[in-house]
């Protein structure tokens, strides 16, 4: 029976890394077909090859091993003719590289978007001031005491939500509505965990009524189309929505801890 | 031989008034005047009855910022303080765990941990005149550069302040009798108490830390004055504000941690540069000692930091979301990064350590999953929450966010993937204890399993904890469910330590460990420990500070300096970077200084001879 010859371990680690990196384009392109962002994907594998070169480095036989070829490329003479190729190639790739990353592009460049902004400590919505770090849903209390009156005000809140938002939030509150291919940033999606599940009900009343241009300066630059929806909707039908986003979703409100 | 005995005694009654006379002082520090230090009806309270009342705070302008020509003020007093900072984690860092050292090498009779001790202090006692002369720089930095809040905060706190500076002589004083007198005071009576100054030293030490950590809280969370300003409550409840405790707690860990790591990068220098064999092991063990200490101090830090990131979100939602979710979101990531680095460090160095015993060979085959789960859950915990995506990517996610990854940027995930990293770096540490020995009680495969199955629990429960509460339950339960997450991996660490101690009783040796036999890899490892750590400190301390934003005093006193804005991240990056770069480089400086002391140069021909 013939043995299959041992890989050197140089090109096991090469294999290695290309396979998280496979790894990771083929679940998540393919598979799950949401594509894993070209950032991210540079980041995994950056801290991937420094795991295999740890893996592969912390014994001395193992790590002596893996350089050997490198070592012999660069010191043993028969390999003279090797070197020089690999020596001019290797400029090259990093030259080609280099200029590609510096070719201009029609793209827009990336923007780095926070998708939750710091809110104020309060608020003018007309003439009335809000505090928001004690402000709080008045409805919220139904919940537990008047069951009945509060599925009334969710389904109020329905209609107000349908005849105004699910336009760019969309039906199912995920984001996609008939308009948000249009928009950029687009839409919230409220069924992600990390959207309204992480907010206290005063900060969506801040975001609902004071929209796109109520966004602080901190965070520029802003684009969001939201509206100004206190133009439009009174308070108490603001505070409706919000009840009926939480109540849809099945998410609920940050809250503190019963101190 | 009658001169012996008075000696003692007299040392005895010297070291007995000594005693006395620094805990009367530090017991003053510690009250302070402004606590307890005067009663009803005494001169003192009458004079403070007195005393006008507390005035609101000023709120200067533009123009009420003092310049000098071609100085950026904000960037001085930044790297000052932080530099100060650097070197005062350090020189508190290291007396905790010198005396830690100390006493185990007395309870032990091993001498080589009070050599290893005295090394230890020896260098940080170069970096305490450097902490104070950065210090006194920083002092007349913000005196010049921000007289109005300095003159605010000194109004409200100018007790604490005064006795704040008269502890710097009680911490010089025990500083320097411990060091000089280390081998002074050895052996029997001696050494207990030269241990007491050791305390002495550490109890001054957190104490001056508490008091300035209350002066930083209180611009970020005030308390005890009214909207304007004005003291209305005690200075006790100005100093015991909302975060002072969280800072506190989080700053006495990782002080610890970060002096770890320094004294590590110091013993890796001398490793690399030792030229026989005996100093090579000598230091390895000095590193591998170091690298402990960082490691034991930075298990827990996770906590204390999630302590404080809670504390800060449930003080102000404001500052909460501007911390992690708003604009410095983005320096958490790099944060995250850092945290991960030193996790992979620390993981690096046991299993190159591996090497020190023919033993540990059987163990090198689990290395590679021990990696893929700490590389896993490392990448888990950097994910972040809002992605970089190019447009093309947004278009083929159908918006912002992605329905798998995006999950992973939250805190259950990030909490999680922490408390596996912090799991099994304790497992690889069991790895590494185990290297050279076979356990020889008969219930080792029992013990075995025991563990195994504790650590299987364990970790089905944090995943539990944090999917279910996580995901499925409200933030409440969200932010709660992180205090049984602690719990698991404590009682983890703790009880498969206990188990394994009990399973090695008595164990076998399979081959003996020979210091000094780690590659030099392993030492590029604790000088990456040490980058990072320096790194993450300026990045945090900016984003802890940044947080303020417009603010000098938080709601109550407004930045109006020219520099008041949020700098850009890429500029903050680079300043807290060329502020590592001045402390790696001091750092180094120190530790050629510490040798410097036994260079002896001969000069031959060059002093005049003299006849005998």
């Amino acid at each position: 029976m013939r043995r299959i010859p041992k890989i050197p371990r140089l090109l096991q680690a090469v294999l290695v890394v290309v396979f998280f990196h496979a790894g990771f384009v083929l679940v998540f392109d393919y598979l799950l077909a949401q594509v894993i962002p070209a950032s991210l994907l540079t980041m995994y594998m950056f801290f991937v090859v420094v795991g295999v070169f740890m893996v592969f480095t912390f014994t001395e036989d193992s790590a002596r091993e893996m350089v050997a070829p490198i070592k012999a490329l660069v010191e043993d003479p028969s390999k003279r003719r090797t070197r020089n190729v690999v020596f001019a190639i290797v400029p090259l790739i990093a030259g080609g590289f280099a200029y590609n990353h510096m070719l201009p592009r029609f793209e827009a460049p990336l923007e780095l978007r926070s998708i939750h902004p710091a809110p104020p400590s309060s608020v003018k919505i007309g003439d009335k001031r809000y505090n928001l770090l004690t402000l709080e849903n008045p409805f919220r209390e139904t919940e537990t005491q008047d069951p009945e009156r509060f599925a009334e005000l969710v389904a109020e809140g329905a209609a107000i939500y349908i005849a105004n938002c699910q336009y760019c939030h969309g039906d199912k509150l995920d984001g996609k509505g008939p308009y948000a291919r249009a928009l950029n940033p687009t839409p919230l999606n409220f069924q992600d965990i990390g959207t309204i599940a992480q907010l206290q009900e005063s900060f969506l009343f801040w975001r609902i009524a004071t929209g796109g241009p109520g966004l602080p300066d901190e965070g520029a630059p802003w684009l969001s189309s939201m509206p100004v929806w206190s133009d439009f909707l009174s308070e108490d039908e603001i505070w409706k929505v919000i009840l009926f986003l939480y109540d849809y979703t099945g998410h609920r409100p940050r809250a503190w801890e019963q101190g | 031989m009658r001169t012996a005995p008075t000696t003692s005694k007299r040392l005895r009654r010297a070291a007995l008034i000594a005693l006395a006379a620094v805990l009367l002082v530090v017991g003053l520090g510690l009250t302070g005047a402004d606590i307890a230090g005067f009663g009803p009806g005494t001169a003192l309270a009458q004079d403070v009855a007195d005393a006008p009342a507390y005035r609101p705070a000023p709120q200067p302008g533009p123009g009420d910022y003092p310049r000098v020509a071609g100085v950026n003020s904000r960037v001085v007093v930044w790297l000052a303080a932080q530099l100060h900072l650097w070197f005062a984690a350090f020189v508190l860092a290291v007396p905790i765990f010198v005396l830690i050292i100390e006493a185990i090498g007395m309870a032990t009779r091993d001498e080589r941990y009070d050599k290893m001790a005295y090394e230890f202090i020896k260098v940080s006692i170069t970096a305490y005149s450097l902490t104070a002369i950065l210090g006194g720089f920083l002092l007349i930095s913000l005196i010049v550069f921000y007289p109005d809040l300095m003159g605010y905060l000194a109004g409200i706190f100018k007790d604490s302040m005064f006795y704040y500076a008269l502890m710097f002589f009680v911490e010089s004083a025990c500083l320097y009798l411990y060091y000089y007198g280390w081998h002074w005071l050895q052996g029997g009576f001696r050494k207990w108490v030269h241990l007491t100054i050791g305390l002495m030293l550490n109890a001054a030490g957190t104490t001056l830390m508490f008091l300035a950590n209350a002066w930083l809280t209180f611009m970020m969370s005030p308390d005890g004055v009214d909207i304007a300003g004005a003291l209305t409550g005690g200075v006790w409840e100005a100093m015991h504000n909302h975060l002072w405790n969280p800072i506190n707690l989080h700053r006495f860990i990782a002080n610890i941690a970060f002096g770890g790591s320094i004294v590590g990068a110091y013993a890796a220098y001398k490793f690399l540069s030792a030229s026989s064999d005996a100093e090579k092991a000598h230091y390895d063990w000095m590193g591998y000692n170091a690298n402990f200490i960082a490691i034991s101090a930075l298990l827990p830090l996770p906590f204390a930091g999630y302590y404080l990131a809670a504390e800060i979100y449930a003080y102000s939602q404001q500052m909460g979301i501007t911390l992690m979710g708003g604009i410095f979101a983005w320096l958490f990531i790099i944060q995250a990064v850092l945290i991960g680095t030193l996790f992979l460090s620390a993981n690096y160095y046991l299993w190159c350590g591996m090497g020190r015993s023919d033993g540990a060979a059987r163990y090198n085959k689990y290395v590679k999953y021990l990696a893929v789960v700490i590389i896993g859950a490392f990448l888990v915990w950097f994910t972040p929450h809002t992605l970089v995506l190019t447009n093309e990517e947004l278009k083929a996610l159908g918006g912002p966010y992605h329905k798998y990854l995006g999950p992973l940027g939250i805190m259950p995930a990030k909490n999680t993937a922490v408390n596996v990293m912090i799991l099994f770096t304790s497992l690889s540490f069991l790895m590494y204890r185990r290297a050279n020995k076979i356990a020889t009680v008969s219930w080792a495969r029992a013990g075995n399993a025991a563990q195994a199955a504790l650590f299987s629990a364990g970790i089905l429960n944090l995943l539990f904890l944090g999917i279910y509460h996580g995901y499925f339950t409200n933030t409440a339960y969200k932010v709660a469910a992180s205090v049984p997450q602690v719990l698991t991996t404590l009682i983890i660490i703790i009880a498969s330590n206990v188990l394994d101690s009990f399973i090695y009783r008595g164990a076998r040796q399979v081959a003996p460990l020979h210091w000094g036999r780690i590659p030099d890899r392993a030492q590029y490892a604790l000088f990456l420990l040490a980058v990072a750590f320096t790194w993450l400190m300026g990045l945090m301390g900016y984003i802890r500070s940044g947080i303020r934003q417009h603010w000098h005093v938080v709601g109550i006193m407004r930045d109006n300096s020219p520099e008041a804005y949020t700098p850009t991240l890429g500029y903050a990056a680079n300043v807290v970077s060329l502020g590592t770069i001045l402390f790696m480089a001091m750092v180094i400086f120190v530790f050629w200084l510490s040798q410097l002391g036994a260079v002896r140069t001969d000069a031959a021909g060059f002093w005049k001879e003299r006849g005998a």
